[in-house]
């Protein structure tokens, strides 16, 4: 219990740290440049919107800092976000939950399914040490590890698109289509999704791989696993329930960290193959100075994070004992 | 003081510098790098990039971004690979941006380290409330997701220039190498030479600096490593985007132009190619460095030798 009140005391901290970064960051940079931005919503739009835009970015001078903090928390919570510059004249909030369900369908998907890989894959190479599957995957992918997301993306693009053909150039689905349930459109927006989902997963896959596999390599040498071997335990079991099990709990604490490394990749990916998701919105925001559509962005994409951070969190607790006992 | 006389008395010359150099931080470490496949191909590549930026007109001899010539040409002998769609010497520009790209990372990576080291082991080394704040406030960055945070503030500061960008991945990838450091220090602290240190009256300061550092030298350089691998991969995405300075020589900056000009659907891709394959080069021997640096200090990680009959 204490170990969940730990967390969730974290996830309350964390939030409040990047509500903080997002108020104070505009007021700090010298020029403020979002008084450009309000500057180019005057005479367009009146009332709350222009309030809440004027409390998130400090243009407002009547009241005192302290209570703009208060209010632009209370903002942020009901959802009064403003309105965004680049999509005018949309709320953020509206174009926020537009992206949001391409990138989750994309990146989330992706993340999870090269998490449960990777990590088959290590455990698997550190059984067989010296094995095939051990000499060709862990060279490769400290190779892989360093090429930037957004690279491989662009040389699958001409690969796959200018030379071959397979695939489309980009975006979420053909502009010929209607959005709606039908296999046609659903049939579309994978054959879009393929060559994005195949460059996150390719570039993601290499990290869980390397730390599971030494991880296992230090488990399969503990007392325990030489113990369940003399039991004479089936090959399988040993692997999984005994070693594995005991090597995946540094790389769930790892998963944590590496997810903002996965998200900022992916955002690149998104930027390359124009896919309408959080990450591609961002960039247009940042293009557009539309700040407040970044801002609001970059909390979503944080809270993500935490989200699935927590979640591990519970994965763990699942998974070990102490950290249900000792906290 | 610093170097200790050698058994047998005054050895003349060249030996005794050789047999000094051999015993030796440096020598030691050429032994290491020449003894590992992977560390010897990254120690190499990154020759090869320190020599490019320092004399980039050795090898190219083109103005790197003077727009004179005939504009999307492919490669022939009097450009290697061909020109951009201005016009400029595609080679000599991927040559001369050896020097920023490597520059940033390396800045980039050597003050992130710092930082870490500061944190990490004060956090360690005085405990309680202050190593309480320290840790969380560490786990904080290490958990906001490094990217969408250098967007915003990149954002904030347009073209600031290289400054910047270095201060952004500095705040950015300081945390993870802090925490790494932490634990170390914590496992140290309590040792008998830290102990003897504190009882003759050393200050603080003087303890940490030059008793408790010399020992974690191994982790700091491997945190080194890896934090400007982190560099050149997140610089290179910044200034892709556009938030770099736009008419810097770099080669995030190059591909850059390269996509705003569609480079790969128009017929000149190895604008975007050469540019990317120095970045991912670059970042190579930074991993094999990183990678060797494991296995030599961690010898369970060596490759096992098979033994056959």
């Amino acid at each position: 219990m204490r170990y969940v009140l730990r967390r969730l005391g974290f996830f309350v901290a964390t939030l409040w740290a990047c509500l903080t970064i997002n108020f104070v960051l505009p007021r700090f940079m010298p020029g403020n440049p979002a008084v450009a931005m309000m500057d180019r919503f005057k005479g367009r739009v009146s009332g709350q919107a222009l309030g809440a835009l004027e409390i998130a970015f400090g243009v407002n001078n009547n009241e005192s800092a302290i209570r703009q903090y208060f209010t632009y928390f209370g903002n942020t919570f009901t959802g009064h976000w403003g309105l965004s510059l680049t999509f005018f004249p949309d709320q953020v909030s509206h174009v926020v939950f537009s992206a949001l369900p391409w990138t989750i369908g994309l990146v989330g998907v992706t993340t999870v399914l090269a998490f449960i890989a990777g990590t088959l894959v290590g455990m698997l190479s550190a059984w067989r040490r010296g094995g095939l599957l051990d000499s060709v995957f862990p060279p490769l992918f400290v190779i892989v590890s360093a090429f930037p997301y957004f690279f491989l993306a662009l040389m699958g693009l001409l690969l796959f698109n200018v030379t071959l053909h397979w695939v489309p150039l980009g975006f979420g689905y053909s502009n010929t289509d209607t959005p709606g349930l039908d296999w046609h459109y659903i049939g579309d927006v994978l054959y879009h999704a393929i060559l994005p989902a195949t460059v996150i997963l390719v570039t993601s896959v290499g990290g869980w791989v390397l730390t599971m596999r030494n991880n296992m390599i230090s488990t399969l040498s503990e007392d325990y696993v030489r113990m369940a071997r003399a039991k004479g335990l089936s090959p399988a079991r040993i692997m999984f329930a005994y070693a594995g099990r005991n090597a995946v709990l540094p790389n769930l604490t790892g998963f944590a960290m590496s997810l903002g490394f996965v998200v900022s990749g992916a955002i690149l990916v998104e930027y390359v193959f124009s896919y309408p998701g959080v990450g591609y919105i961002l960039l247009s925001a940042v293009e557009n100075e539309d700040y407040a559509l970044m801002q609001t962005l970059f909390l979503f994409i944080t809270v993500a994070v935490l989200i699935a951070i927590l979640a591990m969190d519970f994965v763990t607790m699942a998974l070990d004992p102490r950290a249900r006992t000792q906290g | 003081m610093s170097t200790a006389a050698l058994p047998g008395g005054r050895v003349s010359g060249a030996k005794a510098f050789w047999a000094r150099f051999r015993a030796g931080p440096v020598g030691g470490l050429a032994r290491a790098i020449a003894s590992n496949r992977k560390a010897t191909a990254g120690f190499v590549i990154l020759a090869i990039f320190c020599f490019l930026a320092a004399f980039p007109g050795l090898i190219a001899h083109d103005n790197p971004q003077a727009e004179i010539y005939q504009p999307t040409l492919q490669p022939s002998g009097a450009h290697l690979l061909g020109t951009t769609a201005y016009g400029q010497d595609l080679f000599a520009e991927l040559i001369y941006s050896t020097r920023e790209s490597l520059f940033i990372a390396v800045m980039a990576g050597a003050l992130a380290t710092v930082l870490s080291v500061i944190i990490g082991v004060t956090a360690a080394y005085l405990g309680g409330l202050v190593d309480n704040v320290l840790s969380l406030f560490t786990d904080i960055f290490l958990v906001i997701p490094a990217f969408p945070l250098i967007v915003v503030i990149a954002a904030y500061s347009k073209n600031g220039g290289d400054p910047i960008i270095i201060a952004v991945l500095v705040v950015t990838g300081w945390s993870y190498g802090a925490r790494q450091l932490r634990v170390q220090a914590l496992s140290i602290r309590n040792r008998d030479f830290l102990v003897a240190a504190r009882l003759r009256g050393e200050r603080r300061w003087r303890v940490i600096v030059s008793e408790m550092l010399p020992t974690m030298t191994s982790l700091i350089v491997a945190i080194f490593l890896g934090t400007t691998l982190y560099a050149i991969v997140a610089a290179a995405g910044l200034q892709f985007v556009g938030l770099g300075n736009p008419d810097s020589l770099s080669w995030g900056t190059m591909l850059y132009w390269a996509q705003n000009n569609e480079a790969l659907q128009a017929g000149s891709p190895l604008w975007a190619i050469m540019p990317g394959v120095c970045i991912a080069m670059l970042g190579a021997a930074f991993a094999l460095l990183n990678y060797a640096f494991d296995e030599v200090s961690n010898p369970a990680l060596r490759p096992v030798r098979k033994r056959r009959k």
